[in-house]
């Protein structure tokens, strides 16, 4: 290539004579379109992940249509497929996991950001991203052993004690449940939520703060009525970011969550996941439409992570913004 | 802000104040918890069960005891090579393109699909696999495995290395441009030398992060009771073990599973442990 | 960058190291899990005696089986269920079935307090299956079991999550014995369920039953032995309640095997007899009729042959029933059509 035969030739002096400069601005070119072939390849590779997508789920969309989402039947014998049951799934397991792992996430962020001492603060923020690195099928496998045993013996008789009158908290349970897999997945999505939220709750200005306390507010008045709201649509971006991330996580709630084709109002009972049914049905679809049903849903993972990345960085680009303005 | 309160307001309003002060330490206590409870879970069980079989030895028939996980361990390696040569040119050159050469929308349109690609659910990227490997080859294989972990390593490394070399101070380009070198030559010489404990961090994070993916292996790796010669045949990884062991119903599988969860667990870790000493290490001028 | 290249080198070096080791035959195969603990003995007995053989077979199903005999991204198949025409239309190569041992799906419970073997009836399990049945001390099943303190839980079903031969070996009988399951759910190795949790695998069924307490579901009989679960007895077509063991299980292919059609595909659930067990079937691998490479044909034959006469030796320690004499002998006479 050109760039390596430059490269042999100017090794030694450092100020290489004028003659070759012509030809090194060509091999600028050359760099520019290499280096742009290579980075052009994410786009291939997502278009053609969305070509494979669409493609190889012809079958249901043409046979189901937009029933596909509202069926509830998920019947290969008689090539009846209804997503709704994988689709209630995802959305109570994300949205439970959203539910305890937010206010813990933001709870943690605050801390980090406005009250512990710098160092502590990085060192924590550090072994929280390690958290985000703990690989899915560990928190499965703690899942399996730790928290399915816990919920079954421990929190889910509790809850069903004291507020059994409440459809989503109707026994019996078995352990494996929608609870089960929304406390796995909140602590797999908090790593998320906090080094983000701590990076725009840092963002925000100093004066801010200094003048809400100026005025007499106390400490925690000054940042949860002046630091937080300044840093909102960032940590609302932290929210879609983690959302994505339990949208999309396959090992851990199909080892938590109990796979049952099923819609119930309880969080006790065990449901299943879009990710979930297509890690245990994909190999083993024996229908053509059978598999094209799952890649249909694989597709509708697709475009949901799509929307809500989308969502999320837009979010995030504009507390960046707002705060380095100032 | 309601203003001037008597003192026994003050004194409810101070109280409220370090009472939420210490429930935001309480949930970071939590958080910061929860990976030590891992931790120590998993040597308690895990490391009470690794042995000297563990890491030299086949896995025995179903439901004999013993044996270990020897082709799994070599398999994950043989993934990740597989993977980086992937995702970590593609993802380099890609990421010097970024902070380079690219235009302000050029920028945006990459930078938004490499999140968009970084945030694809791993499953997802397995049907790609299977699709576009495993159909065409007509097998399950390494290659296919590690495709798909290749895949999912570019926009990491993509993004970050991107960041990197744009950390890495003007001056320093413009004193060698002074001197009459091409952009490219400046590239090469100056700005990805000055850049590359960036880089190593880059890719180390992203090896990390693919290692223990389980999902996209799934259909494209599969999995091997014995070593997998060459590379177009199925072969085992950590991550696809440990899931296959811990959902079985043996007792030995199970203490097999924690002792491969620590293993992995470990690997992933240190991995990210030592990138960050890596970046560290490195010149002040990287940004965080 | 030195030492990113030094660790580079080190991979690649381990890896090559590990692929020098080749020139033998590899064949991978994949399917039921209902005879995967003989498989992975057999192809581990079978590799120590050829070492220039190794066979790799991963239990993800019949239905995965099927499938990947379909796509052909394996070199053979194994399924519980019989492939349908259609789906044997599908294969371009065409396939054989060949039967490989007898094996039974037991019920295995989890009842805290309950050590008895229980007795089903044939409408108690299709009661529980579809639903009807939801309590433990449900007249059905307690007036079967008298002396037995039945607890007034609820019962957990647990079925497979993944398509199974297990599960359509069971469903098959459910088919047999119960017209409302018949009509409402059919059989395959998958099918709509009216209860029930999903547990991947006949492990993950028995993972499942061992950690929940009231649970029942249905494992292929070793996996019940290995982990030391209590199955129950189960009523036959003759109305005897039998426990499912090598005697019992052979009976049951007893029928069958004096009548065995020419492609192997038979039903041999809810079979007649005294003694027979009534959730018993064939398992089948699925072998490509044209194996183009030679050396991997060749394999595959020799070790069709090997598992017909030696094989055979390994399934009384494992739970199954060896195959009938007269089966035997039509399968060795079938490996000829293998091209």
């Amino acid at each position: 290539m050109a760039t390596a035969t430059t490269a042999g030739k100017s090794a030694g002096p450092r100020a290489a004579p004028r003659s070759f400069s012509a030809r090194l601005m060509d091999g600028d070119q050359v760099a520019h379109l290499i280096t742009f072939i290579f980075a052009a390849s994410i786009m291939l590779i997502t278009v053609l992940l969305v070509i494979v997508l669409w493609n190889h789920s012809v079958l249901p969309r043409n046979k189901f249509g937009l029933s596909f989402f509202t069926g509830r039947v998920w019947d290969p014998v008689a090539e009846q497929f209804g997503a709704l049951p994988f689709v209630y799934g995802t959305l109570v397991t994300s949205a439970l996991s959203l539910i305890i792992g937010v206010p813990l996430g933001l709870g943690a962020a605050i801390f980090l950001a406005e009250l512990a001492p710098p160092k502590i603060s990085d060192g924590l923020t550090f072994i929280i991203e390690l958290l985000a690195a703990v690989p899915s099928v560990i928190y499965g496998l703690l899942g399996i052993f730790v928290v399915v045993p816990f919920v079954r013996t421990g929190l889910a008789p509790w809850l069903i004690r004291h507020f059994g009158f409440l459809p989503i908290f109707k026994g019996p349970c078995y352990g494996v449940s929608f609870l089960a897999a929304g406390l796995v997945l909140a602590i797999m999505i908090v790593p998320f939520i906090v080094s983000v939220s701590r990076e725009v709750l840092l963002a925000v200005p100093r004066d801010q703060r200094e003048a809400a306390l100026a005025l007499g507010s106390t400490r925690w008045e000054s940042t949860w009525k002046v630091v937080v709201p300044f840093a909102t649509t960032g940590i609302l971006g932290s929210v879609f970011l983690a959302m994505a991330r339990a949208l999309g996580e396959t090992m851990a709630v199909t080892m938590v969550v109990g796979n049952v084709t099923e819609i119930k109002t309880s969080l006790l009972a065990p449901g299943y996941s879009i990710a979930a049914v297509i890690a245990n049905e994909f190999t083993e679809a024996t229908g053509e439409i059978y598999l094209q049903a799952l890649v249909e849903l694989g597709l509708v993972l697709f475009l949901v992570t799509f929307v809500l990345n989308g969502l999320a960085r837009l979010l995030i680009l504009f507390t960046a913004q707002r705060g380095g303005t100032t | 802000m309601s203003a001037w309160a008597g003192s026994a307001h003050l004194k409810i309003r101070h109280g409220i104040s370090y009472f939420m002060l210490g429930l935001a330490g309480l949930c970071a206590l939590v958080v910061v918890g929860a990976l030590f409870y891992i931790l120590g879970y998993l040597m308690k069980n895990g490391g009470t069960s690794i042995n000297l079989d563990f890491f030299t030895q086949l896995p025995k028939p179903v439901g004999e005891t013993g044996g270990g996980m020897a082709n799994a361990i070599v398999g994950s390696m043989k993934l990740l090579l597989l993977a980086s040569l992937i995702g970590v040119p593609v993802g380099v050159i890609g990421g010097i393109y970024m902070a380079e050469f690219s235009g302000k929308i050029s920028a945006f349109i990459l930078q938004y699909t490499a999140d968009l690609l970084n945030g694809v659910p791993s499953i997802v990227i397995g049907i790609l696999a299977y699709t576009l490997v495993v159909l065409p080859m007509k097998h399950f294989s390494a290659i296919a495995g590690g495709f798909a972990l290749g895949i999912m390593m570019i926009p990491i490394t993509l993004r970050s290395t991107e960041e990197f070399l744009r950390g890495v101070p003007l001056a320093l380009r413009e004193g060698s441009m002074a001197l009459g070198a091409s952009k490219w030559r400046t590239i090469v010489s100056v700005v990805l030398p000055a850049a590359y404990r960036g880089i190593l961090t880059a890719i180390l994070l992203s090896l990390a992060r693919v290692a223990g993916e389980t999902a996209p292996l799934l259909f494209t790796a599969l999995n091997n009771r014995y070593w997998s010669p060459g590379w177009n045949q199925p072969i085992a990884s950590l991550p696809y073990m440990v899931w296959n062991y811990a959902i079985s119903p043996y007792d030995d599988w199970h203490r097999q599973a924690w002792a491969a969860g620590l293993v992995l667990l470990a690997m992933v870790l240190l991995t990210n442990i030592v990138a960050r000493v890596v970046l560290a290490r490195g010149s002040n001028a990287m940004p965080r | 960058m030195k030492k990113y290249a030094m660790a580079a080198g080190l991979c690649l070096a381990m890896a090559l190291a590990v692929g020098a080791q080749s020139g033998a035959t590899l064949l991978n195969g994949a399917g039921a899990t209902f005879p995967y603990p003989i498989y992975s003995k057999w192809f581990d007995v079978y590799r120590q005696e050829h070492s220039n053989v190794q066979i790799n077979y991963q239990s993800i199903g019949s239905g995965g089986g099927i499938r990947q005999v379909i796509a052909g991204t394996v070199d053979f198949g194994a399924t519980d269920g019989p492939m349908k025409d259609e789906q044997i239309s599908q294969v371009k190569t065409g396939v054989l079935h060949f039967p490989t041992v007898l094996g039974s799906v037991v019920p295995i419970y989890n009842i805290p307090g309950v050590t008895a073997e229980l007795d089903f009836t044939q409408a108690a399990l299709a009661g529980i299956y579809l639903g009807k049945i939801t309590k433990w001390n449900d007249p059905e099943i307690a007036n079967a079991n008298k002396g037995v303190n039945l607890p007034a839980d609820d019962i957990v079903v647990v079925h497979r999550s993944d398509g199974s031969g297990t599960t359509y070996i069971w469903v098959d009988f459910l088919s047999k014995v119960s017209p409302e399951w018949a009509g409402k759910v059919g059989k395959d190795t998958s099918v709509n369920w009216p209860v029930g949790l999903g547990g991947k695998g006949n492990e993950g069924v028995s993972g499942l039953v061992k950690q929940t307490p009231d649970a029942i579901g249905y494992v292929e009989l070793i996996y019940a032995l290995q982990n030391k679960m209590t199955y129950g007895k189960v009523q036959n077509k003759d109305g005897q309640f039998v426990k499912a063991d090598l005697a019992t299980t052979t009976a049951a292919a007893a029928g069958a095997a004096k009548s065995m059609p020419e492609d192997f595909r038979v039903s041999i659930t809810n079979a007649p007899g005294k003694t027979a067990y009534p959730i018993s079937s064939f398992t089948w691998l699925l072998i490509p009729t044209t194996i183009p490479d030679a050396s991997k044909r060749d394999t595959l034959k020799d070790f069709l042959k090997w598992m017909l006469s030696k094989g055979q030796t390994y399934t009384a320690d494992l739970g199954y029933a060896p195959l009938p004499k007269e089966v035997v002998q039509q399968e060795s006479k079938a490996i000829a059509k293998i091209k």
